[in-house]
């Protein structure tokens, strides 16, 4: 407990879910609870959350901001100290490949973020806000990556981490369809995808191609050898234009498959797929449209999943609009299905659609 | 459907009852034996280990020269080294 400047008892502890204009009139000085705190904490600093409540008295986790869950070696050398001076004897790697530093004393809060700080290295959030996204090693020596979701990672990071949702605002990418970080199970999941197209010309009908293909999208002509497409099958993952030894496969299109209204938790759901093949820059504007719409329309709804939001009555049909006026609708997809929840209660569905 | 069916291999191996990694392992053990421009020529399996070592050789710079599809399951491939 600790007294504000204008006389009022608060309890300090920091409240993630607290607005951001709330946060900014909490001005706490140094002494919390009567013990000597090093400097004041800076409740603005903690705005984005990332300060964890323990189960232990005054102990917190602290989250890292590790955008796609890369960390430079002088990052970590720095965190490492950290750890060591602030925390326990161990760091914990979060399930959203954020490193975490458990058990560390309020009071400690400066002191540590200076710490840090010199490497430049943030915190993370937690709470009703955009956090960090989540991302595989990408195109970069990742040999299945079809884009670089390492530097997307970054970008989306700086451009819109911290913005507040009605509720937690998760962002994941995979770089091909093997969708290993769970795209489909986010508020916002990016996928690298390619269409391929085929060039005969340049085709020796050698069949590799076909035996590639796992999806059964591509055969072999029985006496030519060349390959018969079927679009319908194909999951875009690049395995025929990567494996064809003479070029005769290339990508028609390349870019993220986009799917919303994802999420884990309580009651699961999958994302839907509602636009293909976007560029870097239509991506982020797909990404900063779905806050602003999810801002918007999910105001009134109180702590709501932009999935569960997504299964109101017009709201696909809202924010298939949105999208529309947004990057216009060549590359959406056209009739796109809901979001699906997963029933979790072994006895039957809930009833509440949550 | 065979190409370069007079192309002349250096080296052969037979990698049809290994997997991945393996399977490309021996792949390169084997070009470390040849030089620059000469030819090996393996046997492997269709599907994943004729996917991946297609994929890996063009990623590492070696030309896929001939392909023959020996069966169903088994590809035989020349591949000329450090010719891409």
């Amino acid at each position: 407990m600790s007294g504000t400047k204008n006389g009022k008892k608060l309890r300090i502890t920091v409240d993630h879910n607290l607005d951001e204009t709330v946060i900014k009139k909490i001005a706490v000085d140094a002494e919390v609870a009567g013990k000597d705190a090093k400097g004041k904490i800076d409740f603005a600093g903690l705005r984005a959350g990332g300060f964890i409540k323990q189960r232990q008295k005054d102990k917190f986790t602290v989250r890292l901001n590790c955008p796609g869950g890369r960390m430079t070696i002088e990052k970590l050398k720095t965190v490492a100290k950290a750890a060591e001076k602030f925390g326990d004897k161990f760091v914990h790697f979060s399930v959203r490949q954020s490193l975490e530093i458990p058990t560390v004393d309020y009071h400690d809060f400066n002191e540590l973020t200076d710490m840090l700080g010199s490497v430049e290295q943030k915190i993370a959030s937690c709470g009703p806000r955009v956090r960090v996204p989540t991302a595989c090693g990408g195109c970069e020596y990742n040999p299945n990556g079809i884009v670089d979701t390492q530097s997307m990672a970054q970008t989306i990071t700086d451009m819109f981490f911290g913005r507040r949702t009605p509720h937690k605002f998760k962002i994941s990418l995979s770089a091909c369809p093997h969708d290993c970080i769970h795209s489909t199970g986010t508020d916002l999941g990016l996928q690298g995808a390619i269409f391929p197209k085929w060039d005969v010309e340049k085709c020796t009908g050698c069949t590799i191609c076909s035996s590639a293909c796992t999806e059964d999208a591509i055969e072999s002509d029985k006496k030519t050898g060349q390959p018969i497409f079927d679009a319908s099958q194909c999951i875009y993952c690049d395995d025929c234009v990567r494996a064809c030894p003479t070029m005769a496969w290339e990508a028609e299109e390349r870019g993220y498959m986009v799917r919303v209204g994802g999420h884990g938790g309580r009651h699961p759901a999958f994302g839907t797929a509602v636009a293909n093949f976007l560029s870097d820059d239509e991506t982020l504007k797909v990404i900063d449209g779905t806050i602003t719409w999810y801002q918007q329309k999910g105001e009134s709804h109180g702590r709501i999943r932009l999935g569960n939001l997504l299964l109101k009555e017009g709201m696909m049909a809202s924010y298939m609009e949105m999208l529309k006026a947004t990057i216009g609708d060549a590359k959406l997809e056209k009739n796109p299905a809901l979001p699906r929840l997963i029933v979790t209660n072994p006895k039957g569905e809930k009833k509440n659609g949550k | 459907m065979e190409n370069e069916p007079d192309l002349k291999a250096d080296l052969f191996i037979d990698i049809s009852d290994e997997v991945c990694p393996m399977s490309f392992v021996k792949t390169k053990l084997a070009l470390d034996k040849i030089e620059s421009g000469q030819v090996l020529e393996l046997i492997c399996q269709a599907g994943d280990s004729v996917k991946n070592i297609s994929i890996q050789l063009k990623d590492e710079g070696h030309l896929i020269k001939g392909v023959k599809r020996e069966s169903e399951d088994i590809f035989r491939i020349k591949i000329l080294k450090d010719g891409l």
